[in-house]
């Protein structure tokens, strides 16, 4: 094996359709959007593609579609954007204790400017409690953000029934979903689910990285969070990423074009790992076994060896993972998903995330497995006291 | 308006007949320093004085930075010099002198001349006084104060006649390579690159070795050590940094000794292992950053037990600093920040709950026999697989 990549939750390979559509249009269709001359509208016709193919994935207006730089933007534009634009309605946001760090430091944000916010907990399959939404919904509240795929152990969230009971008891609240780890994964349809605000970003899919987009339903009052050339209708200033928006169309169409099958077979890969990996005394999986949860993540905890061991034991026979926890070496900085799933104290530390794509194959799952089997009582021998 | 800088040295200065030795290593680092600049210079040594001449453009904040990091060099001094056209041109230079590097000219006065060529028609206390009378003329705002002045002038009559009051403290010291080689041992802490770097400043030109155990050490931590050497290359000149794969010794002492002896045999062999490459590169010490009592390795008692596998000297110059002291050095060297990355060395991994502080040297001996059957063969090992890279400050 010359190399098996399985950390695909973090970033994917590009597909080589992507990249060559991006050297075409550097090369070649480099012109600025915004010209009034032929370059100019040439360089826009990838984006009213790109607009069109998204759009149809969601069953969406492609007017509904702002081009962002990548998720993190995203979602720092669906929060504070429709915060600031609704905060004379209330000033109440509910969100989850598991988002990643790009919903929940926006939610901080506001919060240090007067905003009060309500996180709701998960259970040990990492999924929120229905009810526990229900009562956190007031009259006050303007937005909720919930994540459709969590980032560190796959769990999917009932974005259908938080959707209607949002809909229903406050049907002023909009509803974001950070879906950068579920877009391309499952299908996602904004309009029947009632999501208002949906996050994507192209790197998770096999485009490029520096792009991603924000749905924003054409009924959502939000402002804009930079300024300058009013550009998409001022809501996101700034010349285009006209070549990575280009990659970006390809990377969905790709991805799109066999979804059900490609899902169907992440699952069947998910579950011949799962089940090998079973097969190592005390090692535990987070989350759900079954396939109610994303396709692509695993998160394994393998008792008495630490992740960043673990990883970097992996990486010599170029198996590439994540450690479950962002953990800085020396001061222990816990996955909040994990202990927000009350996963015990003593597997934080020996947590690593396994995540594939449509790249992945049976052979390389197969050598994981077998390397994991070699190294992991290796490792047992030496744990730290 | 400076396109030249008088270089001022300390020590060397109070050399015997060996000066010329040090002068020349001076010249060379200085040399070897610019480079890093944009701009070309020339560097000359003539009576007992080293200049450096900008020819043509250059940057004068970058040169002084670059100069800065030449061990040997106590002052810089931006400097104009002209050819000895009578007094009234020189008056006319000075005046033009002090307009240019003082815009605020609410300020006091000295004039210092120096007169080494001795058939200049006005002697020292002449000068001072007639130079003065033409700054006070041409600004009557300056006053002159001979105790105590804001601007120190000096003037120094030579072959040409040399104007200059700005000294910019350099790092003092003497030239690298003046002085021998020794082996660092980098950790990727605060206190070894701040121990290389007080070594190196006595003219020693520096080796290093890092002690690698992946898994448990990752690869960022490895980068991290070489980021460290550049750094403190940028004062040394390049350096050898040799790194030995200490995994599988690791792993040995764990299994095979006491784990709160763990820290003190693995150091034992990390001294052995430097001091055999020491041997090899024509080292002639090693150096490290201990420091008494900071750690339960760096206690007297450890200390001494560490020390009993070395039969060359170890150099131990922040043994008698205090954390916040040698905090503050890294600062000023500037890998304070790359050291504190949170990266695990294999001093860390490894290290027991409650390890010895007091250790016996019997007992470790002892326990060291129990690894006697397959120390040899590992230690060789390490020694073979050893990877070295030449790290030195780039443009």
């Amino acid at each position: 094996m010359t190399e098996v990549y399985l950390d695909n939750s973090a970033t994917t390979r590009c597909f080589p359709s992507v990249a060559a559509v991006m050297t075409k249009v550097m090369c070649e269709d480099y012109g600025n959007p915004s010209s009034m001359h032929l370059k100019g509208v040439e360089a826009e016709q990838y984006i009213k593609f790109c607009r069109q193919t998204i759009a149809k994935t969601l069953k969406v207006n492609e007017k509904e579609i702002f081009f962002t730089s990548g998720g993190t933007e995203a979602d720092n534009l669906a929060i504070i954007g429709t915060a600031l634009a609704n905060q004379r309605r209330g000033k109440h946001i509910i969100t989850t204790c598991v988002e990643h760090p790009a919903v929940l430091e926006p939610m901080e944000y506001l919060e240090k400017m007067g905003f009060e916010i309500s996180y709701l907990g998960v259970d040990s399959k990492g999924r929120i409690n229905l009810s526990e939404l229900e009562q956190s919904l007031r009259t006050d509240t303007i937005l909720v953000s919930i994540m459709h795929t969590n980032n560190e152990v796959g769990a999917v969230m009932p974005l259908d029934e938080a959707g209607r009971i949002i809909k229903s008891k406050c049907p002023k609240a909009y509803f974001h979903v950070d879906a950068v780890q579920g877009y391309g994964k499952a299908k996602i349809l904004p309009k029947r689910m009632g999501i208002d605000l949906m996050s994507v970003s192209g790197h998770k899919i096999h485009g490029p990285k520096g792009i991603g987009f924000l749905y924003v339903n054409e009924k959502v009052k939000i402002q804009p969070i930079v300024f300058g050339g009013g550009q998409q209708k001022g809501l996101r200033s700034g010349t285009e990423n006209v070549p990575a928006i280009a990659g970006l169309q390809k990377a969905v169409e790709e991805v799109y074009h066999f979804l059900d099958r490609d899902v169907e077979q992440l699952y069947q890969l998910r579950e011949y790992f799962i089940r090998g990996l079973l097969q190592i005394p005390s090692v535990t999986i987070n989350g759900s076994l079954d396939n109610d949860c994303s396709p692509h993540i695993i998160s394994l905890s393998v008792e008495g060896v630490r992740s960043e061991v673990l990883l970097h034991a992996l990486e010599e026979k170029r198996i590439y993972v994540s450690a479950g926890s962002a953990c800085a070496a020396k001061k222990a900085a816990y996955s909040k998903t994990l202990q927000a799933m009350g996963v015990r104290k003593e597997l934080l530390d020996s947590t690593i995330r396994i995540s594939l794509s449509v790249f992945t194959t049976k052979e390389e799952i197969h050598y994981t497995l077998g390397v994991l089997y070699d190294i992991i009582p290796m490792l047992r021998r030496y744990t730290r006291h | 308006m400076f396109t030249a800088f008088l270089i001022k040295y300390a020590e060397i200065g109070v050399k015997g007949k060996n000066r010329y030795l040090f002068e020349d290593a001076l010249v060379q680092q200085i040399k070897y320093a610019l480079k890093r600049c944009e701009g070309s210079f020339k560097v000359r040594k003539t009576q007992g004085r080293i200049y450096v001449d900008a020819l043509g453009e250059f940057d004068f904040e970058e040169t002084i930075d670059q100069l800065k990091t030449v061990f040997g060099i106590s002052g810089i001094c931006p400097v104009v010099y002209v050819e000895d056209q009578g007094f009234e041109a020189l008056g006319k230079t000075i005046v033009n002198y002090m307009d240019q590097v003082y815009p605020d000219k609410n300020k006091s006065f000295k004039v210092n001349a120096r007169r080494a060529r001795k058939n200049y028609p006005l002697d020292t206390m002449e000068l001072n006084r007639e130079v003065g009378a033409v700054i006070l003329e041409a600004f009557p705002e300056m006053t002159v104060d001979v105790h105590n002045p804001d601007i120190m002038l000096y003037l120094e009559i030579r072959e040409k006649i040399y104007i200059y009051s700005e000294v910019i403290p350099g790092p003092g010291g003497m030239p690298v390579g003046t002085n021998g080689k020794a082996m660092l041992l980098l950790s990727g802490g605060i206190d070894s690159p701040v121990a290389g770097y007080m070594i190196s400043k006595r003219g020693v030109k520096l080796d290093a070795v890092y002690f690698h155990a992946p898994p448990y050490t990752s690869e960022r931590a490895k980068q991290k050590v070489v980021d460290l050497a550049r750094l403190v290359s940028r004062y040394s000149g390049p350096i050898y940094l040799h790194i030995i794969n200490f995994t599988d010794i690791q792993l040995a002492i764990y299994e095979k000794c006491p784990h709160d002896e763990l820290t003190i045999i693995m150091r034992r062999y990390m001294m052995k292992i430097a001091q055999q490459i020491a041997e090899e590169t024509e080292c002639m010490g090693l150096i490290t950053g201990e420091s008494i009592g900071q750690v339960a390795s760096q206690t007297m008692h450890s200390l001494y037990a560490t020390n009993e596998v070395c039969s060359m000297p170890v150099y131990r110059p922040c043994i008698g600093l205090d954390k916040q002291e040698s905090v503050e050095i890294s600062e000023k060297i500037n890998t304070y920040e790359t050291s504190i990355l949170p990266y695990e060395d294999c001093c860390t991994i490894f290290v027991a709950k409650h390890p010895v502080t007091k250790p016996n040297l019997e007992i470790i001996k002892r326990h060291e026999e129990n690894l006697r059957e397959v120390i040899d063969e590992l230690m060789e090992r390490a020694l073979s697989t050893k990877e070295t890279i030449i790290v030195r400050e780039e443009k």
